[in-house]
């Protein structure tokens, strides 16, 4: 075959076509409420307002967008946190009438010229956690909706039938319809309605549209995504990027929505209207350049992906295996992703928006799916990224068709890799120790490695089987210890210190037991254990360049900004640091790339004609991450206790784990905890155990201090009054709330650092309510 | 589908040249209607040690991959030709042209390219251009997109 060069048209991938009566279909339809609108001009990366759907009153209508709101929230995640903090309460519940769904594009969003601005926010109240979950997903849609004129859309109430909702950026129509007789899982349906509302039956007009939906799992566990397609003119088929954490696409289906449609007419390379469309462009192909001359040597994401990251973490023992019990695994290389290159098709441009050159999102055409409803159809299977290998060399399965079917049936019904296979991993975990058996899983043979039962666990899912194993495994981790607790089937410390979630979210796939930065990276974080905050493994445990709690702090203070500031924008963080000038590691501060912080300052500045410096960027995102953080307190939570991450994240639980990297460990008590090498080798492994566990929550107590304070929150977590003040933030009822939670704070006693400080050692403070003294 | 098997392209006499710039002149007249020359022209003629060395696409299309909707595309004759139309300036093309032959002016956001219409070849006064055919085969480049350096 011919490697590239070949003519659109005549690409084939050989994977099954359906054959749809789409007439029928559409006409089914039944339009609830319909809402014209005057088309207008993006201008300087704004369409200026957002769109609001009730589904249970059937009201659209616009809002707009203030200066105030850019000034305060910038775009994006922020406009999200702004419209929620308007419209929810405090006892809001992922399936009350009032949670809404938040779509937002942010002011770079839709760019082409820079790689990575087509990322779309998504932010709903997460049945996993009960407070805000926000994702940052690829697609066409984020890019679509600001073109056809909004920077948000809310999506609130629920509709009595399946519904989709339509937005026609073409002629300025926004309707929701009744929509009966779709498909509901993704790969079928998305192609459907992109058949059906391409104004053209051509694939230029087709790739026009883009549609969120999710599946038929969605609507049965909690582990709902949300699937945003972006319509491949090679391949002839609508490709999907996840929303994945946190349920969101759970929430589209409790609101019966099949899916959002959003087709645009005619755009360009201007469309948002920059104030300095040339110096943007420059700066782009900057950027473009790097790419080309610098991939190949750096992560090869051109050629396979995220997935390149398997094998250095295999090396440094990060590779999350056997739910998290070890970092790397004999049978590891056989998921490496030369494997994967050479089940993915190339010479595509992958970019999940336009002129996204770093191209991650690879893709196996024509895979004949194994087993479930789909078996012997040849789809199309986006991915599988790092994080889905990753869950499932956790859940010990190291086949890559196993993994690309798994990836595939997430795909389609609907629920997230990540949660999915660490939650799995889990229960196998417990079905070794015999806490978990056949019988317990409704027949199921959850053992490590068993990918068929696995996989049989999602059909059940999807068929909405209502055995009790199915029913609370299908909502996460955390259930299921709440489960097996109730059931007194096994002992409480064990199954607390072994699943892997906090706040309820289940952790993404790393192995966090060395690195004390990371495990504050994944529990010190607004949604839940998700990397997408801070990444500091290499520099922290690998490079050992934040040695001293207040670096961990500052570290933990400026990666989770920094990259808050990607989801402000619509942007995608990858082409940032996966990919880095050549002159990079000469600089004073490698690891925060300053050449290309330095294209954001000028991109932004470009697109919005503001005039702002590096440190501006952080207070944007300050603001929002306070904000957020604010209102998990409002909600109930956001505090200390909150922020707890399981022991399985901070050290070795079992004997196995310990014996399985005694070396390490032993030394660590040596160097670490200064025991003489005659009680090492007099001590039982569960005595050392004992106090490697002792010694490591104090650690993560005297971080969680240390973040805290530098991030302006009280002890417990709580952000101040006067560090909002200081962000510009005057709204009254948040001040009073944070003040009237810090006050009740202190009758509880709560007020109090949560690390033991030997006599030589220093809290971040020593005074009392030291927030006080802040002007 | 009747693929082209050859395409014409330019070749540059560089002992003839004087570096007038009409060709240069004469180009940007074909894709921006001016006769600036220099940034807006696809044929760019530099001088470097006192000899002349011309600039421009050969058509080998390496961007025909690059291109996300599908706005470039080798004609019947062969020639790589960039629809404007359908472009939306992501300047892919542009940044993985390998010897940077794709353009992008600051006059619009859509690159422009050598489209090997021979308007430079009419002007040039030294006859120091001229258009010859050559096997496409023999110049086709693929994006690189394999594993490891
Ligand atoms: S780097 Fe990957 S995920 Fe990010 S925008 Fe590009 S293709 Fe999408
Ligand atoms: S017109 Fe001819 S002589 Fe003048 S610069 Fe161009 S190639 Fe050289
Ligand atoms: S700039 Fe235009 S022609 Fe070039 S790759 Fe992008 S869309 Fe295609």
């Amino acid at each position: 075959m011919v490697e590239g060069q070949i003519a659109i048209e005549e690409y084939r991938t050989g994977i099954t076509k359906h054959h749809w009566d789409l007439k029928k279909i559409q006409s089914a339809h039944k339009v609830l409420a319909s809402y014209l609108y005057k088309k207008g001009e993006v201008n300087r990366g704004y369409a200026n307002r957002t769109l609001y759907v009730n589904l249970s009153t059937g009201i659209i209508q616009e809002k707009p967008v203030t200066d105030d709101m850019k000034k305060k929230f910038t775009g994006g995640r922020g406009f999200g946190l702004k419209l929620l903090w308007d419209s929810i309460k405090p006892t809001t519940r992922w399936n009350s009438e009032e949670n809404e769904l938040l779509i937002t594009t942010g002011p770079l969003c839709g760019t082409t010229q820079y790689a990575g601005s087509g990322k779309s926010l998504c932010l709903s109240i997460s049945p996993s956690t009960n407070i805000i979950c926000d994702c940052n997903v690829g697609g066409f849609f984020g890019p679509y909706l600001k073109f056809a004129g909004f920077d948000a859309l809310e999506l609130q109430g629920k509709a009595r039938e399946d519904v989709v909702v339509v937005i026609d950026g073409e002629k300025g129509i926004v309707s929701i319809e009744a929509a009966p007789l779709e498909e509901i899982n993704t790969h079928l349906l998305s192609e459907q309605l992109t058949q059906m509302y391409a104004t053209e039956n051509t694939d230029k007009s087709r790739q026009k549209v883009s549609i969120v939906s999710s599946g038929l799992a969605a609507q049965h566990s909690y582990w709902g995504c949300l699937n945003f397609s972006f319509y491949d003119i090679r391949r002839k088929v609508p490709r999907i990027k996840q929303a994945g954490r946190g349920g969101l696409g759970t929430v589209l289906r409790d609101k019966k929505i099949k899916a959002l449609v959003v087709k645009v007419g005619r755009f360009d390379g201007v469309s948002n209207h920059p104030a300095d469309p040339i110096t943007l462009a420059k700066v782009g192909i900057k950027l473009h350049r790097e790419i080309r001359n610098l991939d190949r040597y750096q992560c090869n994401m051109r050629a396979v992906g995220t997935g390149h990251l398997v094998e250095i973490m295999d090396a440094y023992d990060l590779l999350p295996t056997e739910n998290y019990r070890f970092g790397s695994f004999p049978k590891a290389s056989k998921i490496y992703s030369p494997k994967f290159y050479e089940l993915f098709t190339k010479i595509i441009p992958d970019g999940c928006w336009h002129g996204c050159t770093m191209a991650c999102a690879k893709t196996v055409d024509g895979y004949t799916v194994m087993t479930g409803p789909y078996k012997g159809e040849k789809v199309t299977v986006d991915g599988p990224e790092y994080e889905t290998i990753g869950a499932c060399s956790n859940m010990s399965i190291w086949d890559p068709l196993w993994i690309l079917e798994f990836n595939f049936y997430c795909d389609t019904y609907g629920i997230d890799t990540i949660s999915a296979g660490t939650a799995i991993a889990f229960y196998m975990e417990m079905y070794e120790y015999g806490i978990l058996n056949k019988e317990r899983c409704s027949g199921l043979e959850l053992c490590f490695g068993n990918a068929d039962a696995a996989l049989e666990l999602l059909h059940r899912i999807a068929q909405g089987d209502t055995s009790e194993f199915i029913q609370v495994a299908a909502r996460g981790a955390r259930r299921v210890k709440d489960w097996i607790i109730q059931k007194n089937w096994g002992e409480k410390q064990l199954v607390e210190d072994t699943g892997m979630e906090s706040k309820g979210l289940e952790f993404s796939e790393y192995v966090t037991k060395e690195s004390l930065a990371m495990q504050g990276g994944y529990g010190l974080t607004l949604k839940g254990p998700q990397h997408d905050e801070a990444w500091l493994i290499f520099m922290d445990m690998v490079n050992n360049a934040i040695p001293t709690f207040q670096m961990k702090a500052e570290a933990l203070h400026y990666y989770p900004m920094w990259r808050t500031w990607f989801g402000l924008n619509g942007l995608c963080k990858l082409p940032w640091n996966d990919i880095e000038p050549a002159n990079n590691a000469e600089t004073a501060e490698p690891s925060k790339v300053p050449e290309h912080v330095q294209n954001y300052v000028e991109y932004q500045n470009a697109m919005t004609g503001w005039n702002v410096t590096k440190e501006d960027l952080i207070l944007q995102s300050e603001r929002c991450y306070n904000w957020q953080r604010a209102m998990n307190v409002w909600m109930g939570r956001g505090q200390r206790k909150d922020d707890w991450i399981p022991f399985r994240a901070m050290g070795p639980v079992t004997e196995m784990e310990y014996l399985s990297r005694k070396e390490r460990y032993d030394t660590q008590l040596l160097e670490k905890l200064r025991k003489s090498p005659k009680d090492v080798e007099k001590m039982t492994v569960r005595e050392k155990l004992t106090i490697l566990y002792e010694f490591r929550r104090g650690q993560y107590n005297k971080l969680a201090d240390a973040v805290y304070y530098r991030r302006g929150w009280t002890p417990n977590g709580i952000p101040t009054p006067q560090k909002m003040r200081q962000l510009g933030f005057t709204d009254k009822k948040m001040l009073k709330m944070l003040q009237d939670k810090i006050d009740a704070d202190e009758k509880n006693g709560l007020n109090l650092w949560g690390g033991t400080y030997a006599k030589e050692e220093q809290p971040p403070s020593n005074q009392k309510r030291y927030w006080e003294t802040w002007k | 589908m009747d693929h082209p098997k050859t395409v014409k392209i330019l070749k540059f006499h560089a002992e003839k040249c004087k570096g007038c710039l009409e060709c240069e002149k004469a180009c940007s007249q074909v894709h921006f209607k001016t006769k600036d020359g220099g940034e807006k022209s696809a044929i760019r003629i530099k001088k470097a040690d006192k000899k002349y060395t011309m600039h421009v696409c050969d058509q080998r299309g390496l961007c025909l991959d690059m291109c996300p909707v599908g706005a470039l595309t080798r004609k019947k004759n062969g020639v790589v030709w960039l629809e404007k139309e359908l472009c939306i300036g992501c300047q892919a093309c542009v940044g993985f042209c390998p010897i940077s032959a794709m353009r992008k002016s600051d006059a619009r956001i859509e690159p422009f390219k050598c489209i090997s219409c021979g308007s430079c070849v009419r002007v040039c006064p030294e006859k120091a251009l001229e258009l010859i055919e050559i096997q496409i085969a023999d110049i086709t480049q693929v994006v690189h997109y394999r594993l490891g350096a």
